[in-house]
């Protein structure tokens, strides 16, 4: 795939995510990011949390993840912002946690295009206000 | 206390250079589960234009994070990190991350507000290469949450 190909409003094939507990240990490690919210049910309860949750930029880094994709390479991204909604809980089970990230084409211009993402975890919208602009391919 | 709504503009002496390592992009790619041989593989780099291995687009995040820790931390600024959630985050890339960069990060304090009882902090942090040219900036909206005593 390639941006240069991409008209407005279209869907962007939805990208799937399976996040375990393994995964958060793996991402907390490789972020510097130690937060124990991220790998103690114990801490994570005490903050009234339901369980351990997800790293926000992990969740960020999936649907980035998902534009390198969609634009079929790396390096493309100029502008990426969002929200984080609501926490991703991640239970301590093989199966984990499903991150489904989904995108619209929003504009198309001569050098850059923008893309809406709508990222959901169980049905729900965990990123919010999530859109990127890319470098459009010539 | 609610934070000092004087600290707005605020910057913080610049960090330490970060040299960013071919092995340090292929760890983050790999936890975060990305298969782009761009990140992994010198050759595959440069077939598509780049110096060397490309980081992934929120890799500026563990300089960034790191950079901003001087304002978190700031007594003076008085925000409790204890109540600190991650509200949003922002980055403009002026060109992608790629291994051997030595980048440096000036952490601003771009807003700060208290309203109902939380309190809000934007923190800029500008990233720079070794020659001083603009990398990426990167912005992160923390929220400390009131503890409910209207305060």
């Amino acid at each position: 795939m390639s941006t240069r190909d991409w008209q407005v409003g279209q869907d962007l094939p939805a990208q799937t995510y399976r996040v375990t507990r393994a995964d958060l240990v793996r991402y907390a490690g490789a972020s510097g990011d130690f937060n124990p919210i991220h790998w103690s049910d114990r801490v994570a309860q005490s903050v009234g949390l339901p369980g351990v949750i997800a790293h926000g930029m992990f969740t960020m880094a999936l649907a980035g993840r998902a534009l390198d994709t969609w634009a079929g390479r790396t390096g493309s991204v100029i502008e990426y912002g969002v929200r984080f909604a609501r926490p991703v809980p991640v239970p301590d089970d093989d199966a984990g946690a499903q991150v489904v990230v989904g995108g619209t084409v929003r504009t198309v211009g001569d050098d850059r295009v923008e893309v809406d993402l709508t990222v959901t975890c169980g049905g729900e919208k965990v990123l919010a206000q999530a859109r990127a602009t890319l470098r459009r391919e010539r | 206390m609610p934070v000092d709504p004087s600290f707005t503009g605020r910057s913080y002496p610049p960090s330490q250079p970060y040299r960013v390592g071919r092995e340090k992009i292929r760890e983050f790619a790999d936890a975060i589960g990305a298969t782009d041989p761009a990140h992994r593989d010198v050759d595959a780099a440069r077939a598509q234009g780049h110096p060397d291995v490309v980081a992934p687009p929120t890799f500026p995040v563990l300089l960034t994070m790191a950079a901003g820790q001087v304002a978190i931390e700031d007594p003076a600024l008085g925000l409790d990190y204890s109540r600190v959630v991650h509200g949003d985050q922002r980055f403009s890339y002026t060109r992608p991350i790629h291994a051997g960069d030595e980048l440096t990060c000036v952490c601003t304090i771009e807003e700060v507000m208290s309203r109902a009882g939380n309190d809000f902090v934007t923190l800029r942090t500008d990233v720079t290469d070794a020659a001083g040219q603009p990398v990426v900036t990167a912005w992160s909206r923390l929220v400390a949450r009131g503890t409910g005593g209207g305060a």
